[in-house]
């Protein structure tokens, strides 16, 4: 580390190199009649970032929209708590509850610039389902969203806010009926319409260049992050924490601390209910490399290379994959991966509602359970409490049915 | 000369293209998936392509999807697979595996080229391995005698379709239509402007798959195909006979006779010159 300066890291990634790859991660593992609409698809987005009209359109609709850049907030009550200094940036308050709405608003104009009318998108509790299809209604695109059949019917309040928001939500009944079959049916879409079709990918994930596009435009999580830390505290964080399932928000958090080696950086993966169990999602903890969904990266599967079904009370973390790029980061010790279990992550839920009135998703309360776990930790290493930023990725509305289930609050008729 | 090469060689010098069927292994069970890629040989079908059941299958439709599935869920294993190649391979027929790249890549690229191998099978089909990230398999399969067969699609430039012609061995496959496996009732005609656009880059022989389900069909892509290749179709007539599994493999065997009777008179003068087929 040779500089201190105030400003944002100006330097860019280095990663992926031109293969697409992360090292020995990343890359391409698709049907050859996709690769060339990947290659326009990686052609696009380098224009594009690179043109003042579309990146000064993207933060108009940010701004003025989504309601980013989202505050950075010291959450004073809970870190009395802790043990540690903890600032939270408030990604739950951004319009449609997430971080996610970052990377649909940027795919969703790169649609528009690639002459392209129609987008497909996989979702599994739904909720970059509904943000994509808020995307599309904003900029007048034909949204057609697959949802694994199991997911449709745990998750039905959000397919009806698809549908209101205008797209097609079309369940999918092949294989385990979640997530990644959800995925597999909007490849077997994409390579018959791409021509006029985007998919719209929800996750850092996927062959590339998608590793790299939700990257970028996710990376204001951070970026925005580190300025707003330095501003209210003069200081940058000693540890920056979030949750991964495929990892948006959490390589979005950690692209703009990257190079600032003396911050720490902590992905929490979801425990589901116990690592020992075999039913979890902690794949980077628990998984092996190999490929999924064109990508290498670490996953959950058995001797014969077969995909085993993940497991998490939090449907944003149930992937039996991650990106690439976290695999990258583990590999090399950039940053360090942690299970947060089921109980964990709901006791946390339940702290932050009372210290501090956020409800908050409860994939976020996976990394900020992680978080608390870490503030003793950190404090003994350093000789004083640590601030810690941990990206509250979203809000709990979604998920007040699954937490009042949880804590015992619905009568036995309603749950 | 691989025991591939040797046959699309007699092929060639026969003026006729080579039939090409695709079974999965362990559909409905072990057993009675052997006995129909067996019929399919004795049928006519040249070339046997045995697919390794797989989670998550991108690139195919409803029908291999819906065998896959029943496959794994009846405990079909890598060596499963492995067992049907030598059991099929042994009636002469040129057997390949058809896979997707992550169960070779956890058994180990190198580990499962020398099982195949000694297996006797004739090499792989890799619908999502390109060129650009088959490296050890280059290297495993030069080292055990292996074809490498990759695919490519009306979308793949013309780079793109001169690079995967030069690492393939044996035949490359063409998808003559942008989608999924799964039977048409027209095959494009995308596919003749494809295999054109590779013979101007490469003298492998070229097979067609995607969308043939009958003789006719097959006798229409054989008139400028290598191999015409046939998948959904056979897994159809087991799925359709459900527990009948004599009757399955009964019907593999006709629709194989079918088929190469197209393929016989593909390229002959007295075909019926119906090209309602491909219209």
């Amino acid at each position: 580390m040779t500089s201190t300066s105030a400003s944002a890291d100006p330097r860019p990634s280095s990663l992926p190199d031109e293969h697409g790859h992360f090292g020995r991660f990343g890359g391409r593992f698709m049907p050859e009649a996709l690769i060339a609409p990947l290659d326009e698809l990686e052609r696009a987005w380098r224009e594009a970032v690179v043109d003042p009209t579309f990146t000064a359109e993207l933060d108009r609709m940010l701004r003025e929209y989504a309601n980013v850049p989202s505050p950075l907030y010291e959450a004073t009550r809970l870190s009395e708590r802790a043990g540690a200094r903890f600032l939270l940036k408030r990604e739950d308050l951004n319009h449609t509850g997430a971080h996610k709405v970052r990377n649909v608003l940027g795919q969703a104009l790169l649609t528009k610039r690639m002459g392209k009318h129609r987008v497909i998108a996989e979702t599994g509790a739904g909720q970059h389902g509904v943000a994509t299809a808020t995307a599309c209604a904003y900029l007048d695109l034909e949204c057609v969203v697959y949802m694994g059949e199991v997911d449709t019917q745990r998750q039905a309040l959000n397919v009806a806010r698809m549908q209101m928001l205008g797209a097609t939500v079309i369940p999918v009944t092949t294989g385990s009926r979640t997530l990644k079959d959800a995925i597999n049916e909007a490849l077997r879409d994409w390579v018959s319409t791409v021509d006029d079709t985007h998919y719209l990918l929800g996750t850092a994930a996927g062959a590339h260049p998608f590793p790299e596009i939700v990257r970028d435009l996710t990376r204001g999580i951070g970026d925005e992050a580190r300025a707003q830390s330095l501003e209210l505290t003069g200081a940058l964080p000693d540890a920056a924490a979030a949750c991964v399932g495929g990892g948006s928000n959490a390589i979005g958090l950690f692209a703009g601390f990257l190079h600032d080696d003396a911050v720490r950086l902590y992905g929490f993966e979801a425990g589901g209910d116990g690592f020992e169990t075999g039913r979890h999602a902690a794949t980077i903890t628990a998984g092996d490399v190999g490929v999924l969904h064109g990508t290498r990266s670490y996953l959950l599967q058995d001797e014969d290379g077969q995909t085993i079904e993940s497991h998490s009370i939090s449907a944003g973390l149930d992937y039996p994959g991650v990106g690439p790029e976290h695999a990258y980061l583990a590999e090399t010790g950039r940053a360090s991966y942690e299970p947060v279990t089921d109980d964990e992550a709901m006791a946390a839920f339940d702290l932050l509602c009372k210290t501090e009135g956020i409800i908050p998703a409860i994939e976020s309360a996976h990394a900020l359970a992680g978080a608390l776990r870490l503030a003793p930790r950190l404090a003994e290493e350093l000789g004083r409490p640590a601030t810690i930023l941990v990206n509250l990725s979203g809000r709990g509305d979604k998920d007040v049915h699954t937490a009042a289930e949880y804590f015992g609050l619905l009568d036995k008729d309603d749950a | 000369m691989s025991a591939l090469a040797d046959l699309l060689a007699r092929t060639r010098a026969e003026n006729r293209p080579a039939l090409v069927g695709y079974l999965p292994a362990g559909f409905p069970d072990k057993q009675t998936a052997i006995d129909a890629m067996v019929a399919m040989v004795e049928g006519g079908v040249d070339i046997v392509e045995v697919g390794l059941p797989y989670s998550d299958p991108v690139m195919d439709g409803l029908t291999i999807q819906r065998a896959a599935d029943a496959a794994l869920a009846g405990g079909t294993k890598v060596a499963d697979v492995l067992d049907t190649v030598e059991a099929v391979a042994a009636t002469g027929a040129p057997t390949l595996i058809m896979t997707y790249w992550n169960p070779v890549e956890r058994v180990g690229v190198e580990d499962f080229a020398s099982r195949l191998a000694a297996a006797g099978g004739a090499g792989l089909i890799t619908p999502d391995l390109i060129p650009d990230e088959a490296e050890e398999w280059v290297s495993a399969s030069d080292a055990h005698g292996l074809d490498r067969v990759f695919l490519v699609a009306p979308s793949s430039t013309d780079e793109r379709l001169a690079m995967t012609a030069q690492a393939s061995s044996g035949f490359l496959y063409a998808t003559s239509v942008m989608g999924v496996t799964g039977t048409r009732s027209a095959t494009s005609n995308a596919a003749p402007t494809l295999v054109s656009r590779v013979r101007a880059v490469s003298d492998i022989p070229v097979g067609v798959g995607l969308g043939v389900s009958n003789g006719d069909q097959a006798a229409e892509v054989g008139e400028f195909a290598d191999l015409v290749i046939v998948g959904s179709a056979l897994v159809a007539r087991l799925l359709g006979a459900g527990s009948d599994t004599a009757k399955g493999v009964a019907d593999v065997r006709r629709l194989a006779e079918d088929l190469r009777a197209g393929v016989e008179r593909a390229r002959t003068a007295d075909r019926p010159l119906d090209k309602g087929a491909l219209a």
